[in-house]
């Protein structure tokens, strides 16, 4: 109980932190850059204590009996929750809902520990503290040391709020928080317009799925008569709210994750955010902030679990983005574009994963995901920071000896997302793939069919995915040696502060999978699921539910259940196939110089060019969008100068030529006006005789 | 303290007339002693404040609705006019406001103003008690008198110590400003004279007494429509806002902060204080115009907005757009629309003021307001930059600032819009809309102003090295304080209304359910409204006198 109630330090301490080198941090730039890592380092780390203090008492915790309440903490101890009412924020009162009930928007300072919540929170916190340490390494050379430092706890400090935040609201304020980090470490070196233009880019393809989220809310208070997230659930799965208003919140709330967590067709920001320090890439658009919106999805999933077209949209939209970014990342030529699409494409695994209904699975690899995607981002910084700044891939090769600690780490990242069995990834990939294909009757309804081209699609995902890692190491490590003389001179390992990161993510990588071993080879059950099942609001699950859909929810978790171990069995070799194939693959034409590739793109010049570029999507998009946009505001700005002005000048100046007529009359002679008069009678005469 | 609110409102004018005794090259004593004043005015405003609560329970007890309440004691005897000043939490809110922005503004023209300053001073302090009078008076007279004499300073603000086009804009200023008003003259008057019928054939101009005249639902309609332009072209609306643009471009730093930060809130105030109350029929025949021009308002004034290549016109732009919202807001006709508009209007004042400011210092240095001049500023000025970021994200409404708070309560308000009026579902996306491209426009000047490399040689030569003086950062620090602290703890600023917004509700419910008994919808039951001290308005009283005959008493 002691440290829930100080569950809201965690997100403060960094903030402490940002606000001292912010503030402070100038006086240290020069010369004592070691105060300004230290209080960055020591307030993450701190947070980080206070984190695993709190998982550890939630592990702990015997829920047969804990009290209802202790001093502002209450405790859910069906879900398994302890939620902390810090402070009230937005009162306005009671208000009637959609639905004729009493609504009362009385938004809280609510901070939730649960289960779910807890791995968001190791995961931020570890990978997080980790990429710090890095990043004295990194940033050691760099200009603005106090400035990235301040932005980085910054960050750290809205994360933890956006996971730990107990109301939508209050998960706002870190998303949109963590969204402006984003936006100031992306454009940290602002004096290149590239960096600034892929800011604005991010921040303002974020606001769009923001909108989405904030509509969301409003449709959710409306309803719901709440925001508070435990009780959006309870209620969703309690059959009270009307089909549509499940399904057209689940889907606006789906519409924000779409744009934090880069899926179609709000995903062009994310490849676009490398220009930002290679760190900031590990942690915020590889390990974290991206994955807030897989996170989101998990958090309602009572909410999404009831409305089976909104998890066909996640599904849907998840499936297509995995294999598009795939493809995409397969010719690119920069190493972090590649890590970048793959991002792209492993989160849109998540939202399949979390699409088919399997919560716990999706998350599994958001947390697989955080270790060797950082390790693979922290990688491709150590690459490029000990090539002084190279990022093309075309411009290395045989960096394996140069590099030796840098290498081992990589190839180790590389088997974890390939799905390689025994390392993290392939746990997490095969378990998502597993319930995919399982899916037909889970609460999304998919059918047969839909369940089938998911899995498919997933899997031919996964081939991609193996293959354009491995050509990435080949052509990085391998291949032939492309160095320029002038890069080979400063060629060197890196130094331990940035190695030893890379060690513990490494190892990380290898083991992190093993507490969510399948069923299928322990025989018990799922160590993971167990873990999570508490913060599921499966329909009926906690006895919220109405009969009939107990029901249902019931016969399609027992239909999961009873697959046959051989279509397990064969579905996991299947996904080990398509691995080991892509890896054989890439090994086939990119391990040493071959001129297939080559070849094959002139020959396929076409289809190579679309991938090349992406699809042309950044192109479409300001074409159709931005463009016209920027073309009507002028068009705006020009009426408003020429014609909404223009008539009120002409109204002004009407009177004013309106004035100099009647001066005329106006002469100041006797007899003018005699005149004037005489001819007025003379008029009255004539009307009135 | 009895009669503080006179002693607020005229304490400026007396102010003025110390200056006035000030030799006249004396400019720093001047400068010292004006800005002090303004200081000291805003701690005597601070009871109103902390006093809220009992002066609020005070008035309950003698079954006013006005806190702070004076009068009404007979004025002008023969016309009914009297002299009646008191404040609802709301009102209380935006007299705060212009306290506080008077300070600031008064500070940020020590250097900016290099002539005629002893004259400035005294614009200043008159322009302070006028806008004063306004949020303070109850007796539609006086309120009249007030949001008059509050033109002549501005008048004299901008064409003396404006820019190049100032006479221009000045006199479009006040003409256009004049020529609603006088409308509004109008519309006062033929309340003026229904009140008889309510007071013992007494005509008066007491609000008190107003409030209890009930129109008939098409005078009600021709009324309205003169307050609407009154009000609107002051908020102001599309499409009568071209006067703001030139004004703003024009008039000093202080001009523009006090012209954004409180003149503008004197438009939708009046709506407020004025035409929902009084005209409940009216406002909701009315109300699919007004809702249509706020949206073209929040829509249009951010897409001229993204395109404008002066940075004082851009900024003059976003707050047609904001003012949208505020509108758009307060005619949802909801507890959280209306608590949102008004929560708008003030930090409107602070970020739109804030802007201003910034704005100002600037072109301090570099005497231009052309953004493609600029370029590569982060570089130069890193604490400017900052407080630039973050006032700029307080105006795009970031959570943990104040500009979130008051979008996310018109969103809300918005939503919750009783199903009988127009917009009441759609709104909400125009408002996302707004918002969306809010983040465009300023992000977009934001990194033309600072990101990028130096171009500019004559930035070099004048910023680098004169970033905030303790001066700017004096008078920046208090906005960033309060942006962060109703971003984060609103509660207060929220509970102060709670009563205010009730009563208009409670005016504005019957008509509401009318109209949704007229399309057939279930009126909700009536949410239950503590202590209404005026009572909802009684059926409809012959008039004493044909309102066309106003014009001639």
């Amino acid at each position: 109980m002691i440290p829930v109630s100080l569950l809201w330090l965690i997100p403060v301490l960094p903030l402490l932190g940002a606000f001292v080198n912010g503030v402070f941090g100038w006086k240290w730039e020069k010369d004592r850059r070691n105060v300004i890592s230290g209080v960055a380092l020591s307030s993450t780390a701190l947070s980080m204590v206070l984190a695993f203090w709190n998982i550890a008492t939630l592990w702990a915790t015997n829920w047969g009996s804990v009290p209802e309440r202790v001093g502002n903490v209450t405790v859910d101890a069906a879900h398994h929750a302890f939620a902390l009412h810090l402070a009230p924020w937005l009162p306005v009162g009671d208000f009637l809902t959609g639905l004729g009930g009493r609504g009362h928007f009385n938004v809280e300072w609510l901070f939730v520990l649960d289960p779910l919540s807890a791995v968001m929170l190791f995961v931020v916190t570890f990978v997080g503290f980790l990429i710090h340490v890095y990043s004295v390494g990194y940033m050691a050379h760099d200009q603005g040391y106090f400035r990235y430092f301040a932005y980085l706890n910054l960050f750290m400090a809205m994360m933890l709020t956006l996971v730990l935040g107990g109301n939508y609201l209050v998960m706002f304020i870190g998303w949109e928080g963590v969204g402006l980090c984003s936006y100031l470490l992306i454009g940290f070196y602002y004096t290149k317009d590239s960096c600034a233009d892929a800011g604005k880019k991010a921040f303002l393809t974020n606001r769009i799925g923001d909108m989405g989220f904030a509509a969301g809310l409003m449709l959710i208070l409306y309803y719901f008569g709440t925001l508070d997230m435990a009780q959006v659930n309870a209620i969703a799965v309690g059959g009270t709210i009307p089909p549509w208003v499940i399904t057209a919140s689940a889907i606006l709330l789906f519409v924000g994750a779409t744009g934090k967590s880069a899926q179609m067709p709000l995903y062009v920001w994310l490849p676009d955010a490398m220009a930002g320090p290679t760190p900031v890439s590990a942690l915020i658009h590889a390990a974290t902030m991206v994955t807030s919106g897989v996170y989101l999805v998990a958090r309602s999933n009572g909410l999404f679990s009831m409305s089976p077209t909104a998890l066909t949209v996640v599904a849907g939209v998840g499936c297509f983005t995995a294999l598009f970014a795939a493809s995409i990342g397969l010719v690119q030529n920069d190493i972090k574009k590649v890590l970048a699409y793959s991002t792209v494409s492993q989160l849109g695994y998540m939202f399949l994963g979390v699409g088919v209904g399997a919560y716990a699975a999706g998350v599994f690899h958001l947390y697989t995901h955080a270790f060797f995607k950082a390790l693979l981002f922290l990688g491709s910084g150590a690459v490029i920071h000990a090539m002084s700044g190279e990022q093309d891939i075309r411009k290395m090769g045989q960096l394996f000896q140069k590099i030796p600690q840098t290498y081992r780490t990589f190839l180790i990242g590389c088997i974890a997302i390939a799905g390689i069995p025994l390392f993290s990834g392939f746990f997490s990939k095969d378990e998502i793939l597993w319930k995919a294909l399982t899916s037909g009757d889970g609460p999304g309804k998919f059918g047969p069919l839909y369940s089938k081209v998911l899995f498919l699609v997933g899997a031919s995902a996964a081939l991609m995915t193996a293959f354009y890692m491995f050509r990435l190491l080949y052509v990085t490590f391998f291949n032939s040696d492309r160095v320029s003389e002038e890069a080979k001179h400063h060629l060197h390992e890196n130094p331990r502060v940035m190695t030893v990161p890379l060690w513990i993510l490494a190892v990380g990588a290898i083991i992190c999978g093993y507490v969510g071993l399948p069923k299928l080879w322990t025989g018990s059950e799922n160590v993971w699921e167990r873990w999570l099942e508490p913060t599921l609001y499966l329909p009926g699950g906690h006895g919220e539910m109405a009969e009939g859909a107990h029901q249902a929810a019931a016969s399609g978790a027992e239909a999961l259940v009873h697959h046959s171990a051989g279509l397990e069995w064969g579905a996991m070799g299947l996904s080990v196939l398509v691995a080991v194939l892509g890896i054989v693959w890439a090994t086939l034409w990119y391990k040493r110089e071959t001129e297939t590739p080559s070849r094959l793109a002139q020959a396929l010049s076409g289809p190579y060019k679309v991938l090349l570029n992406k699809y042309f999507v950044d192109e479409i998009y300001f074409g159709a969008f931005i463009r016209p946009f920027v073309t009507m505001s002028r068009i705006a700005s020009g009426v408003d100068r020429w014609l909404v002005d223009g008539t009120v000048n002409v109204v002004a100046y009407s009177n004013e030529v309106l004035g100099m007529l009647l001066r005329f009359f106006q002469t100041g002679y006797i007899r003018n006006y005699g005149l004037f008069i005489l001819l007025g009678v003379l008029v009255l005469l004539y009307f009135y005789f | 303290m009895p009669y503080l609110l006179s002693i607020l409102t005229y304490l400026p004018l007396l102010a003025a007339v110390v200056v006035v005794f000030f030799p006249k090259d004396q400019t720093k004593a001047i400068k010292y002693f004006t800005t002090g004043f303004f200081f000291v005015e805003f701690l005597l405003t601070l009871p109103l404040w902390f006093g809220w609560d009992s002066a609020q329970a005070a008035a309950g007890a003698a079954h006013s609705m006005w806190a702070f309440e004076e009068g009404p004691t007979p004025w002008i005897a023969s016309l009914g006019v009297t002299y009646h000043m008191g404040i609802d939490g709301v009102s209380m809110l935006l007299v705060l406001l212009t306290n506080f922005l008077g300070v600031l503004a008064a500070w940020s023209g020590w250097e900016y103003i290099k002539t005629r300053e002893k004259e400035y001073y005294i614009w200043l302090l008159i322009l302070q008690t006028g806008m004063l009078g306004v949020f303070c008076s109850l007796d539609f007279f006086l309120f009249y008198v007030f949001w008059e004499v509050m033109l002549v300073p501005m008048y004299f603000l901008i064409g003396i110590w404006g820019g190049p086009n100032k006479l221009y804009a000045a006199i479009k200023f006040f003409l256009y400003t004049l020529a609603g008003s006088v409308l509004m003259l109008v519309g006062i008057l033929v309340l003026y004279f229904r009140t008889g019928a309510v007071n013992n054939g007494v005509n008066t101009f007491n609000l008190d007494v107003m409030y209890k005249v009930a129109l008939e639902s098409g005078l009600q309609w021709w009324v309205f429509g003169a307050f609407f332009l009154g009000f609107a072209i002051k908020v102001p609306m599309f499409p009568f806002h071209t006067w703001l643009p030139d004004a703003h471009v024009e008039a000093p730093t202080a001009g523009s902060v006090i012209l954004a930060g409180v003149l503008l809130k004197m438009g939708t105030y009046g709506f407020y204080r004025f035409a929902l109350p009084l005209l409940p029929d009216a406002t909701l025949r009315w109300l699919p115009f007004l809702m249509t021009l706020a949206i073209i308002g929040v829509i249009y004034g951010a897409m001229v907005s993204l395109v404008q290549k002066d940075m004082k016109k851009l900024v003059a732009y976003s707050s047609v757009s904001h003012l949208g919202f505020c509108m758009a807001g307060m005619f949802a006709l909801t507890t959280a629309g209306i608590k949102g508009s008004v929560m708008q209007m003030i930090n409107h004042g602070i970020s739109t003021g804030g802007l201003f400011l910034l704005v100002g210092i600037v072109y301090e240095r570099m005497h231009t307001r052309e953004i493609k001049l600029y370029g590569g500023l982060a570089k130069l000025m890193p604490v400017y930059a900052t407080f630039f970021m973050i006032i700029t994200l307080s105006s795009i409404g970031l959570p943990g600032l104040n500009g979130f708070v008051g979008e996310i309560l018109i969103l809300l308000g918005a939503y919750h819009m009783s199903a009988a009026l127009l917009f009441s579902k759609s709104l909400i996306f125009f408002l996302a809309g707004g918002m969306l491209l809010g983040a465009a426009y300023m992000l977009w000047l934001y990194q033309r102003v600072f990101f990028g490399e130096v171009t500019n040689p004559h930035l070099e030569e004048h910023c680098k090295g004169h970033d905030m003086k303790a001066r700017e950062w004096g008078y920046m620090i208090p906005l960033v304080l309060v942006a962060f602290w109703i971003g984060l703890y609103p509660k207060p600023v929220l509970d102060k209304m709670d009563k205010s917004v009730a009563f208009v509700i409670s005016r504005m419910q019957p008509a509401i359910q009318k109209a949704e008994a007229a399309k057939g919808l279930t009126p909700p039951p009536v949410t239950p409204i503590t202590e209404t001290v005026i009572p909802p308005a009684e059926a409809a009283v012959p008039p004493a006198e044909a309102p066309a005959q106003a014009p001639a008493h």
